[in-house]
């Protein structure tokens, strides 16, 4: 199953059957993949300007470079529409404000509401308020506990994550079963962490191998060079090290330069544009990072305009935007970081 | 280090006489650290026990002692300016904004260009500039504006956190000033730079309080500031100078960080505030000012940075580690305390 996964490691975006939370029997396999991603993207017909549609978007603090992206891309995206019309709150991560935010888009009487919940168990009581007030809810990457609060669903793979990276490292570490792993984590309270430290310490079994030393981070420049130095002198030998996040690996990268060690591999988490740079130039220790798609919520905003018009997903035979969609988690090495480049973000 | 001595020499110009300070005193060089450190010195020797129990060879590497020495250096600078403002009877809720500020002026585009054409001090003089000028605004805004010290570093904590962020544009900025980096990443008879930094900030903290009239005015100034006014002291002018001393220390962290991590960042210096004021407050400094040791604050961040240490090399969790903190914290005061009350009677 995972060697499967590498091999798919082309494509951006996989779109899975309808219909998940409402029939639990149907299967999650992806079906149907477009290389579209949600910038460049191929012209269809769904482009064509509809009814207007009025958005509101509500996002996590942009306090780095990832969720940065997030909303810069979503912003963009609405602008390519003459016939939406987005209003952007400023972002935080004071859960009560976030619900009032929602709150006032329901007073506003928009058509959709986007929605990247800092935490998706506090926003899933507002969340169903505005679905019951007629309000088009798209959730994006932190899922709600409700499968009513969101008429439909964007998450990114942490799990996936996980076991892209594990698997890599198996490519890599073929037959070396006394093999060091080390692993930086993120914010080791946040649901999205432990599912991707599980999918790697899941990919690593298979191929015999478990991570022997790991540190959590909090996703900082600062936390990461602090985790890195202190794990670093706990394994007095590593062979490959999996840091969550690109944001803290710069930090985690400073380290390792101070601690003059270089036995090992690196690799990255989320794909930030830095990294890919450094991986297409092949002089650095990192040899691969695992994207987290940052246009999810750019997704997002395409998604609501085609619900509340009542369009479908251009490639989709089905005539309803489907119910969820869980983006792929693909490994950039050297060999297809072209690919992926343009749609990285800066961190 | 012969601390009671020195603060028995101020005891008189330091508002209310405090006989068992004095008496302490006499009991000499050993005596002193047993009234005043014993405790964080037994916390500190059983952390490393428990390191070497556990850890072995990879806890008494010398490489690792140099990691929790260039870990502490960081947040050890903040600490010692802080020790000046609490023993001057003010608190300092700002300095990891203050840090975060400095380090991301100190890294814009504009600011590298300057440093990389001229000198990379160009470097460390604005994130010096730009701590000790918040460091100004503090002190002004609490020592003539008379707004309470908790408020006025409030208020500069999310302003000038805000200001990193709107100056970043929230991007982490990457250091690129070869001198710059060559200078940090230097050693001395394999002693990192950073570490002799914080050593110099240490032993000149422990000299200016201990050994000069800005010293003894400081713990004037804390114990009783309206006799420290009649004694001649200009209080609010001390005052100012205190928090400017801090903010220049968090001007230090600043380019330390930036040497450290190669970027400026608004999420640099993260609850530095509440990690120096504890590694002061467990370092013997009184919260009310009047009293505090710059050797007890330097213990308490070998503490905090040896406690991380030794639980990431047993590849225990974040959140285990900060019940351990919690509990060092009320261990190290409980023993001080005792032995404080023992050295007394």
């Amino acid at each position: 199953m995972s060697r499967n996964r590498t091999a798919r490691a082309g494509v951006i975006v996989a779109i899975l059957a309808t219909g998940v939370a409402l029939t639990a029997c149907t299967g999650n396999t992806p079906e149907t993949t477009t290389q579209t991603g949600s910038q460049g993207g191929v012209k269809v017909a769904n482009d064509e300007p509809g009814k207007k549609v009025v958005i509101g978007f509500s996002a996590p603090a942009a306090d780095h470079g990832w969720m940065a992206a997030i909303s810069a891309a979503a912003k963009a995206e609405a602008e390519k529409y003459s016939d939406v019309e987005l209003k952007v709150v400023e972002g935080t991560n004071d859960v009560s404000l976030q619900i009032s935010q929602v709150e006032t888009f329901i007073n506003d009487k928009v058509d959709a509401i986007v929605l990247l919940p800092f935490d998706g168990a506090a926003l899933t009581p507002v969340a169903l308020k505005a679905m019951k007030a007629g309000i088009t809810v798209i959730n994006v990457d932190r899922a709600f506990d409700s499968p009513f609060a969101a008429r439909s669903t964007v998450l990114g793979d942490n799990y996936g994550m996980g076991v892209s990276a594990g698997t890599y490292v198996c490519e890599k570490l073929d037959g070396k079963s006394d093999a060091v792993v080390a692993e930086i984590a993120g914010i080791d309270s946040l649901p999205l962490t432990q599912d991707r430290s599980k999918g790697f310490a899941d990919a690593l079994r298979e191929c015999g191998l478990k991570v022997n030393n790991r540190v959590a981070a909090e996703f900082t420049v600062e936390s990461g060079e602090k985790a890195a130095a202190n794990l670093l002198q706990a394994a007095p030998r590593v062979d490959a090290i999996w840091n969550h996040d690109d944001d803290q690996g710069i930090g985690v990268s400073a380290a390792i330069k101070n601690s003059g060690r270089g036995e090992f591999f690196l690799i990255g988490g989320a794909g930030s544009a830095n990294v890919m740079r450094e991986i297409k130039a092949d002089n650095g220790l990192h040899k691969a990072t695992v994207v987290y798609p940052s246009t999810q919520g750019a997704d997002g905003i395409r998604l609501a305009r085609l619900a509340v018009q009542g369009k479908s997903l251009g490639d989709l035979v089905e005539v309803e935007v489907p119910r969820q969609i869980e983006l792929f988690a693909p490994v950039v090495t050297k060999d297809n970081v072209d690919r992926y480049l343009p749609t990285a973000f800066e961190s | 280090m012969n601390e009671n001595t020195a603060t028995a020499a101020v005891a008189p110009t330091s508002g209310p006489p405090d006989g068992g300070r004095a008496r302490r005193a006499v009991t000499g060089l050993l005596g002193s650290a047993a009234g005043r450190n014993t405790g964080l010195v037994v916390a500190l020797v059983l952390l490393c026990v428990v390191g070497v129990i556990t850890a072995g060879d990879r806890f008494a590497d010398v490489d690792n002692l140099l990691t929790i020495l260039r870990l502490a250096s960081v947040i050890g600078v903040v600490s010692v300016g802080m020790t000046f403002v609490i023993t001057g009877g003010g608190i300092d809720l700002s300095v990891g904004a203050i840090v975060a500020l400095s380090s991301v002026w100190a890294t814009t585009l504009a600011t590298q260009a300057v440093a990389r054409d001229f000198h990379w001090l160009s470097l460390v003089f604005t994130a010096l500039a730009v701590g000790a000028g918040c460091g100004v605004v503090n002190g002004v805004l609490i020592a003539y504006g008379r707004i309470v010290a908790f408020i006025a570093t409030l208020a500069m904590l999310a302003a000038a956190r805000g200001l990193a962020e709107i100056m970043s544009n929230r991007k982490t900025q990457i250091v690129d000033v070869p001198g710059f980096t060559a200078f940090f990443d230097a050693s001395v008879f394999g002693v990192p730079v950073l570490v002799i930094i914080f050593v110099l900030v240490a032993v000149v903290g422990w000299v200016v309080l201990n050994r000069t009239t800005f010293g003894r005015r400081t713990y004037a100034v804390g114990g009783n500031p309206e006799a420290a006014r009649l004694a001649g002291i200009n209080v609010r002018r001390h005052t100012v100078l205190l928090y400017t001393l801090l903010g220049v220390c968090c001007g230090i962290a600043a380019i330390l960080l930036i040497a450290r991590t190669t970027t400026g960042s608004a999420t640099h210096g993260g609850l530095y505030e509440l990690d120096a004021i504890a590694a002061v407050v467990i370092g013997g400094t009184l919260l009310s000012g009047g009293r505090g040791t710059i050797a007890g604050t330097v213990f308490g961040v070998l503490i905090f940075t040896t406690l991380s240490n030794v639980f990431t090399l047993n590849n225990l969790s974040i959140s285990a580690q900060a019940v351990a903190k919690g509990a060092i914290i009320v261990i190290a005061v409980l023993l001080q305390q005792r032995l404080a009350r023992r050295g007394d009677s």
